[in-house]
C-alpha cells in the first residue's frame, strides 16, 4: 500500500517536473527565435542601408512597368501614423507607381483621406475616375481607399443586386443546379456597390504579421504578397527590394 | 544494416514526440491548409518524368499528414487541383486525374485507416468539372468517412476561389428566391428577402471547416493562387522556399513556431471581426 502510494507520488512530481522543463525549453525555443529574427532585423536594415544609398548593383533598376497596381495593406493600429503613409506614398510614387490601393481593416485611411489627398499633386481618388480600364491612361496619381467593408460586405451587396437580377431575368426557379451567373458578372456586381477595383499586381504588408487582414478576396486571386514589417520600422531600401522580387517572378497561372 | 536503421527510426520518432510534447506549450493551430507547389520543377531537377514529382509529392502530402495529426491539428486541407489547372496540357491533366483517382481507391480499400484515426475526408470545389470515374470515387470516399469526427482531410479540387464564392452566391439567390415564392404575397418587405453574409458563408465548399490558421505555399512563391481567399484574412501565409516533395519536418517545426509568435495577435485580429 505505502509502495504504491510511494509510486504515485513519485509518478506525480516526475510529471510535474516534465511539465515544467517542457515550459521552459519552449520559452527558451521562442527566445532563441526572437534573438534571430532581432539579428536578422539588423542585417535587412544594413541592407537596406546599402540599397538606399545605391551600392548593390542588381536594385538599381526595377522594371516598375510591371507593377500596373499596387495594394499597400496596414495594420489598424498603424493607419493612424499618417506622416508615415504619407512618407511611404512618396516613396512610392518617385519610383513611377502611380496607382495604389491602400488599405486598413477598420477604415482608419479613409477617414485621412482627404489629409493625403492633398499631400500630393495631380492625385485624385480612384473613385472619381470614369472607367476602371482607363486607368493605366492616367497620367496623374490615383489613391483607392479600401478597408473591410469592400472585401466580404460588399459581395453581400453584389449577391443582392445578382438576386434582383436573377428574380427579374424571369429564370428563377426554373434552373436550379445550373451556373446562372458568370465570374464578369460578378465583377459586374462588385463595381455597381462600389467595390470593384482592379486585382493589385503586389500586395505590401505593413504589420506584425504575414496576413492580408481582409483584403477584398475577389481581388487578389494571383497577387504576390509581400511581408514588410511595421509601418514604424519601414525602410526604402526594404521596400525597393520587395518591388524588385516582384519584377523577378514569373507567373504559369494554373497552367 | 536493417536493425541499425530501425533503431535510427525509433530514435527519431522519440525526438518528434518529445519536440511536439514541448511545442504543445503554446497554442495549436486547429486548421493548417497547404498548397502544395514544386511537384513538376522537381520532376525537372532530377532530370525524371512528370509523373514522378507528382507521386513524390504525394508521398510528402502522407508525411505532413502524419505530423499534423500527431501534433493535434484538426483540420487539414490541400489545394491538390485547381480550375486553372484545366488549361494544362490534356495528358498532364489525364495523369494527375489517374494518380487522384489510383489515390482515392487506395483509400478505399484502407478505410480502415481513416476510420481507426477518425479522419473524415471532405473533397471541396466543383465536383462536377471532374470526370465521372473521379467523381463517383471521391463521393464514395467521402461517404465511407462520413461517420468521422476526429478529425477532417479537405481535398480542394476542381475549386478555386472566385468559383466558390460565385458558386456560394448562387445558392443564395436560389434559395432566397425559394423564400420569397413560399411566402404570404403580402409580405413582400425586401430588408426580409436579402442575402446576408452569413447565408453566402453556409454555402461555401469550405463551410465544414474554420478558417485556416496557417496556409503553407511551397517552392518560395508568395501568392495564394485563388486559395481559401475567402477564408484567409486573419491567416498566418508562410513560404518555405522548399518544393512541395522537398518539405519535411523542418519546415512544419519552422511554420508552428512562426504561428505561435503571432498567433496572439491574429487571435485578437478574429475577435474584433
Amino acid at each position: 500500500m505505502d509502495f504504491a502510494r510511494q509510486k504515485r507520488m513519485l509518478c506525480f512530481w516526475i510529471d510535474k517536473i516534465g511539465n515544467v522543463l517542457f515550459r521552459l525549453s519552449w520559452h527558451l525555443v521562442h527566445a532563441i527565435i526572437y534573438l534571430c529574427y532581432f539579428t536578422m532585423g539588423m542585417v535587412y536594415g544594413l541592407e537596406s542601408h546599402l540599397i538606399s544609398r545605391g551600392l548593390l548593383r542588381k536594385y538599381k533598376y526595377l522594371h516598375i512597368s510591371k507593377i500596373n497596381y499596387l495594394a499597400i495593406v496596414i495594420e489598424s493600429e498603424e493607419a493612424c501614423r499618417t506622416s508615415n503613409v504619407i512618407q511611404l506614398l512618396q516613396w512610392v510614387t518617385a519610383l513611377g507607381i502611380n496607382h495604389i490601393c491602400l488599405y486598413d481593416n477598420e477604415g482608419i485611411l479613409k477617414k485621412s483621406k482627404d489629409f493625403i489627398l492633398d499631400k500630393f499633386d495631380r492625385a485624385i481618388l480612384f473613385q472619381d475616375t470614369h472607367e476602371n480600364n482607363m486607368l493605366l491612361d492616367q497620367p496623374c496619381m490615383t489613391l483607392e481607399f479600401v478597408s473591410f467593408s469592400d472585401g466580404k460586405e460588399a459581395v453581400a451587396r453584389a449577391a443582392n443586386v445578382l438576386l434582383m437580377k436573377y428574380i427579374k431575368s424571369g429564370a428563377a426557379g426554373s434552373n436550379q443546379g445550373e451556373q446562372i451567373f458568370t465570374e464578369s458578372e460578378m465583377s459586374e456586381a462588385l463595381k455597381t456597390v462600389g467595390s470593384g477595383g482592379p486585382e493589385p499586381d503586389l500586395l505590401l504588408i505593413y504589420g506584425p504579421a504575414r496576413c492580408h487582414l481582409g483584403f477584398p478576396a475577389w481581388r487578389i486571386r494571383y497577387t504576390e504578397i509581400q511581408h514588410m514589417g511595421p509601418l514604424k520600422s519601414m525602410k526604402y531600401g526594404l521596400l525597393v527590394k520587395a518591388l524588385y522580387r516582384y519584377t523577378m517572378v514569373r507567373q504559369n497561372y494554373g497552367k | 544494416m536493417g536493425r541499425i536503421n530501425q533503431i535510427y527510426g525509433c530514435l527519431v520518432s522519440l525526438l518528434q514526440k518529445c519536440i511536439f510534447r514541448i511545442l504543445s506549450v503554446g497554442p495549436i493551430p486547429n486548421h493548417i491548409a497547404f498548397i502544395m507547389d514544386g511537384n513538376r520543377r522537381y520532376s525537372k531537377r532530377l532530370n525524371s518524368m512528370e509523373g514522378d514529382g507528382h507521386k513524390a509529392g504525394f508521398s510528402a502530402l502522407k508525411a505532413m499528414l502524419k505530423y499534423c495529426y500527431e501534433f493535434g491539428v484538426r483540420y487539414v486541407t490541400v489545394y491538390a487541383f485547381s480550375i486553372d489547372n484545366f488549361k494544362r496540357n490534356p495528358e498532364q491533366v489525364q495523369s494527375l486525374m489517374d494518380l487522384m483517382l489510383e489515390k482515392i481507391e487506395g483509400v478505399l480499400k484502407d478505410e480502415s485507416v481513416f476510420n481507426r484515426y477518425g479522419i473524415r475526408i471532405i473533397f471541396s470545389g466543383n465536383l462536377g468539372l471532374l470526370s465521372e470515374p473521379v467523381r463517383s470515387t471521391a463521393e464514395r470516399a467521402m461517404l465511407a468517412t462520413a461517420k468521422n469526427t476526429t478529425a477532417i482531410f479537405s481535398v480542394c479540387v476542381a475549386y478555386t476561389s472566385t468559383n466558390e464564392i460565385l458558386h456560394a452566391v448562387q445558392k443564395s439567390c436560389e434559395e432566397k428566391w425559394d423564400e420569397i415564392a413560399a411566402s404570404d404575397s403580402s409580405d413582400q418587405d425586401e430588408m426580409h428577402h436579402r442575402i446576408k453574409l452569413t447565408d453566402i458563408e453556409k454555402h461555401m465548399y469550405m463551410a465544414a471547416a474554420p478558417d485556416p490558421d496557417i496556409i503553407i505555399r511551397t517552392s518560395g512563391e508568395t501568392r495564394l493562387s485563388n486559395f481559401l481567399l475567402w477564408q484567409s484574412a486573419n491567416c498566418y501565409l508562410y513560404s518555405p522556399s522548399a518544393l512541395w516533395p522537398e518539405i519535411g519536418f523542418r519546415q512544419f517545426l519552422w511554420g508552428i513556431l512562426n504561428f505561435q509568435r503571432i498567433h496572439f495577435y491574429l487571435d485578437k485580429k478574429r475577435k474584433q471581426l
